[in-house]
């Protein structure tokens, strides 16, 4: 396998990490909104996810990292041509980052880093899938790789539906997370709202996948083109099932693992109907899309990476899995957590 | 203004504000597995507050930081596209390595810190602070590497108008990064050192938490002193390789024009940029000495570039003129504090304790007006002699979209920096708990359960 798809691989292994991860984080900021009526709920979403969301949004940090090591085109035209989409992510990351840490230190404020913490979430979890939804549908750029376009471009119908998509998807993810954490009256609140919002998220992803098959028909052919496409599929329809039966079932870990393996499937699907493209060029006919071949660095750059990842990577989700291990169970509140 | 500028003064002031917190946090770090290391060795409560305490403040300041270091990491792609083409193979490369082994290592231990003291054994915890401590250097290590990188190229190839990498070790071990780790840590440790002895002697004055506060101050007091008296030969180290290596950068530090022998150094001055020279107190040849050991040796100036290739002099000059003094101010202080904690005559010496909590951000204020020094001192160029800060900005974001996200910038740093300090206050002001002896024996008999599973 040549280095550049290996990479290619890499960085889209460390973006579903992320998703799969902080996904759960970015869907119970979200249900803190939505489904907590007292502080008592409050603290509870926040301690089951105070011990590992930072490390969580590890993976999305190392992501860009190895996207600028890898395909440093890529991470240029990407972040500049989003520019106003990229400091709405980053606001967020910075208000939930803060607001987590300083709720419990600050009772005065406490609304004001709620709303922090809503806001934090929020804003990633409908702006991933909407850079997702530009990224597959392709972006206007000129010959020296420059976005060409609009913020306003970027928020077109189909970017949009993969947004919101996203969104609920994180939203379903934080529901599953919040079943596995906690108990009693809350935990049935919470079932009940998984349950429903599972069910929209499999219909806006038959929408997308819809949207997908009339409008953006080159990305379909692509991926039922490709075995692997067939593969990540196979996952996504395998995992809302396995998912849906282990709700029915109430074996709620069970349910949280279908829910990553969703995710992990529609990553691939997005990823496998891209490649060998990383950002297609979309419109002008001069320009051409950043390939996993001209937006690559140096070959000694992509070796280099590869053995400090292959070396570093299993080590890290070696101690991250250890460290998951010793904060599994309920959540219970506890002295000095949030 | 235009969208340059504008970029410039983003970066600028986001940088800047990150680097009030990164020295504070690896300081506190250190002072958080001192403290885990009491409690590990002795188990009893008391100490246990004290590691609570310095993990709080440690906690409140790390959030700040991780929040305000991803704006940097993303500001490469956003605001300086063409810079990341250009050096994408060889800059991206560190920031990736710091992610992979220092990030998550800081983070996913920092998680076990804060929530783990009822479920992790007390040896785990203790290994935690260590292995946060350890993740907190790391990252200090590769985000110098790829700095110096920008300082003192080495290890490429000009390929089509990019930066290739030829040889990777000498990319990462270029002539400054060894010498500016050194110099980074040690300024951190000295922050760190200072807080804390800031935060005691505050302690002291107020007669409270007195037997917490005589042994933190003491160990702040012999580290401080420790690193302070080991910077100016850390800063010596560092300046040699800069004299080497950027010799405009050097010139600029001194307002050295004219190229030549017995080139002076000032303890203060003012740059006449115009009359190309420098008004204020020299010490005669002493730039020949200590670059070359010979005062005749001769040291180029800033005539050696057009006026378009240096930094602005002022600025430079102004910036590490502060930083050394404060560095030799840094030297008196911790001689004075600990030589008259040894003689027992600290704690009746109240000046000299207000003395102490008014220091304690000097070393913050040195470490920005090195990292002035530093980059300014490189500018007009973004990497040394190989791109320009003007032809590294993002060509198509525009004007409007820099100065909407400078301002936000500004105001939503300027309420965190707020809201952070009046919690690292209330956190001094509450100070270490008092751990109740049933909590304590709670937590001995966990330990002693995890010994026997």
């Amino acid at each position: 396998m040549d280095l550049q798809l290996t990479w290619f691989i890499l960085v889209g292994f460390l973006l579903a990490g992320y998703a799969v991860l902080d996904g759960f984080d970015l869907g119970s900021g979200l249900i803190y909104h939505l489904l907590t009526k007292n502080d008592g709920e409050r603290s509870l979403i926040r301690t089951s996810i105070g011990p590992v969301w930072d490390g969580n949004e590890v993976w999305l940090v190392t992501a860009a990292g190895a996207l600028f090591a890898a395909f440093p085109m890529a991470y240029a035209m990407v972040f500049s041509g989003f520019y106003m989409a990229i400091m709405l992510v980053l606001l967020g990351l910075i208000l939930r980052a803060v607001s987590l840490e300083f709720r419990h230190r600050d009772e005065r404020f406490k609304h004001v880093w709620d709303l922090g913490f809503i806001g934090g979430s929020f804003l990633p979890a409908l702006l991933f899938g909407v850079a997702v939804g530009n990224v597959v549908r392709g972006v206007p750029m000129n010959a020296t790789g420059d976005f060409t376009g609009s913020f306003w471009s970027l928020l077109n119908p189909f970017a949009l539906l993969v947004g919101v998509t996203g969104l609920v998807m994180f939203l379903s993810h934080g529901a599953h997370w919040l079943a596995v954490k906690t108990e009693a009256g809350f935990q049935q609140n919470v079932i009940a709202f998984r349950s429903t919002v599972h069910w929209v998220f499999v219909g806006l992803v038959a929408a997308t996948t819809l949207y997908t098959a009339l409008a953006e028909r080159h990305h379909m052919t692509t991926n039922l083109h490709r075995w692997e496409g067939w593969v990540a599929l196979a996952v996504l329809v395998g995992s809302i099932a396995w998912s849906r039966w282990s709700m029915i079932k109430k074996k709620h870990l069970a349910a949280f693992f279908g829910s990553a393996a969703s995710i992990v499937g529609l990553v691939g699907l997005a990823a496998v109907g891209n490649y060998p493209d990383i950002v297609p060029a979309r419109g002008s006919a001069a320009a051409t899309s950043l390939t996993v071949t001209n937006a690559a660095s140096s070959v000694l750059t992509l070796k280099v990476m590869l053995v400090i990842a292959g070396v570093g990577v299993p080590i890290v989700i070696a101690y991250s899995a250890w460290v998951y291990r010793q904060f599994r169970g309920k959540v219970r509140i506890e002295l000095g957590q949030y | 203004m235009n969208a340059l500028t504008l970029s410039r003064i983003q970066f600028a002031f986001t940088i800047g504000f990150h680097f009030i917190i990164v020295p504070l946090s690896i300081g506190l770090a250190l002072m958080v597995v001192i403290s885990e290391r009491r409690y590990y060795k002795s188990g009893v409560a008391g100490d246990l507050g004290a590691a609570n305490f310095w993990t709080k403040l440690f906690a409140a300041t790390f959030a700040l930081g991780v929040a305000t270091g991803i704006s940097m990491e993303f500001a490469f792609g956003t605001n300086w596209a063409n810079y990341s083409r250009f050096v994408g193979s060889i800059f991206g490369a560190p920031l990736a390595a710091e992610g992979i082994t220092a990030f998550f290592l800081e983070s996913v231990f920092l998680g076990v810190l804060l929530f783990g003291r009822k479920r992790v054994s007390r040896r785990m915890h203790y290994v935690s602070a260590w292995l946060v401590l350890i993740g907190a250097h790391l990252s200090a290590l590769w985000i110098l590497v790829a700095n110096s990188w920008m300082q003192t190229p080495r290890g490429y190839k000009i390929v089509n108008g990019r930066a290739v990498l030829t040889d990777f070790w000498a990319a990462v071990f270029n002539p400054t990064t060894v010498p500016r780790l050194l110099h980074v840590i040690a300024a951190a440790w000295i922050t760190g050192c200072f807080v804390v002895a800031g935060i005691s002697a505050w302690y002291l004055l107020k007669k409270r938490n007195q037997n917490f506060a005589r042994r933190s101050l003491r160990t702040a007091l012999v580290v401080g002193l420790i690193m302070s008296a080991a910077m100016p030969l850390l800063g010596h180290f560092q300046a040699i390789e800069v004299g080497k290596h950027q010799p405009v950068k050097m010139a600029a530090f001194e307002g050295h024009y004219k190229t030549g022998g017995n080139a002076d150094m000032y303890a203060l001055g003012w740059v006449d940029s115009g009359g190309q020279k420098v008004y204020g107190i020299p010490l005669p040849s002493m730039l020949s000495i200590l670059l070359h050991a010979k005062p005749s040796a001769v040291v180029p100036g800033l005539d050696q570039v057009a006026g378009a290739d240096r930094p602005p002099e002022q600025i430079v000059f102004q910036s590490y003129h502060l930083m050394v003094a404060l560095g030799i101010l840094f030297v008196l202080i911790m001689l004075a504090a600990l030589g008259l904690d040894l003689l027992k005559g600290l704690e009746t010496r109240r000046w000299m304790l207000w003395l102490l909590v008014f220091a304690a951000p000097f070393p913050i204020i040195a470490a920005e007006t090195g990292w002035i020094a530093a980059e300014v001192g490189r500018q007009p160029w973004i990497v040394q002699g190989l791109l320009r800060t003007s032809q590294g900005v993002s060509p198509q974001v525009s004007t409007a979209e820099v100065a909407t996200t400078l301002i936000a910038f500004i105001v939503i740093y300027a309420l965190l920096f707020l809201a952070w300090l009046r919690i690292f206050i209330g956190i001094i002001r509450k100070g270490p708990e008092q751990v109740e002896a049933a909590e304590e024996h709670a937590a001995l008999v966990h330990q002693a359960t995890h010994e026997e599973a």
